[in-house]
């Protein structure tokens, strides 16, 4: 029964990121592919830890936390260059 | 893309900047210390630890960054070497062979019977040169005239 639960869950994450990743292919926009790419950032997190659940290994939590901060960072760092053209300034007060 | 020319302001971003910026430093003190007996180390440690110098960076610019840091990251490279090599000669002193390591358990105040091993060492030089050489290449990159 858990490993069923756990199977179904695992699909259905699944199937969220392949529709993610037809926005991230068709998105008209570049605003929807980064918000596409952020939310398969999300979902490669919920997979990381319902893998190391049917595993039973704690060994991959680290990797979620991880993939949290890069989804955050790397989000960030697409949004600043849509808005400024550049993503890291010199002097942010000239 | 239209590009307007109004001041913008970031002060939800810097505020979270803030917070987020120490949390993910602790975290990869975490992942350096837990090497030897979990995943982690000091590659992924000092990775971590960039990035969140390099979430400082999107948040401010890389004059205040530097003003608040305060490191040379060339030096920084440089010393990491030093102590990976300087471990390595230490195993000469007592008739080992070249980066032959060893460990001890110690009472320590605060944790009690510890195991130190000397490859923590090792691992420091490897989070330096890594810290200094993920900074030194995108603070060249990013400075821009």
């Amino acid at each position: 029964m858990f490993m069923i639960v756990m199977t179904l869950s695992l699909v259905i994450v699944a199937i969220s990121t392949l529709l993610y990743v037809y926005r991230l292919v068709k998105g008209p926009t570049t605003p929807d592919r980064v918000i596409a790419l952020d939310a398969i950032g999300i979902n490669l997190i919920a997979i990381t830890a319902i893998i190391s659940i049917v595993l039973s290994s704690s060994a991959f939590v680290e990797v979620i936390l991880l993939l949290g901060i890069l989804a955050f960072i790397g989000t960030v760092a697409f949004s600043k260059f849509l808005e400024k053209g550049e993503i890291i300034k010199n002097d942010r007060n000239q | 893309m239209k590009k307007t020319h109004v001041k913008t302001n970031d002060v939800i971003f810097q505020t979270v900047t803030k917070v987020v910026a120490f949390i993910i430093i602790i975290y990869s003190l975490h992942l350096f210390f837990s090497g030897h007996y979990t995943p982690g180390g000091g590659f992924i440690g000092g990775l971590m630890t960039a990035s969140a110098f390099v979430l400082m960076l999107l948040a401010f610019d890389i004059k205040t960054v530097v003003n608040t840091l305060q490191v040379d990251y060339i030096k920084l490279t440089a010393t990491g070497l030093l102590i990976a090599v300087l471990t390595g000669v230490g195993s000469f002193f007592f008739d080992v062979p070249f980066l032959t390591h060893t460990f001890d358990y110690v009472q320590l105040p605060l944790l009690g019977k510890t195991a130190l091993a000397t490859a923590v060492l090792f691992d420091l030089g490897v989070y330096l040169v890594v810290i200094g050489v993920t900074m030194t290449i995108i603070q060249t990159i990013g400075e821009t005239e």
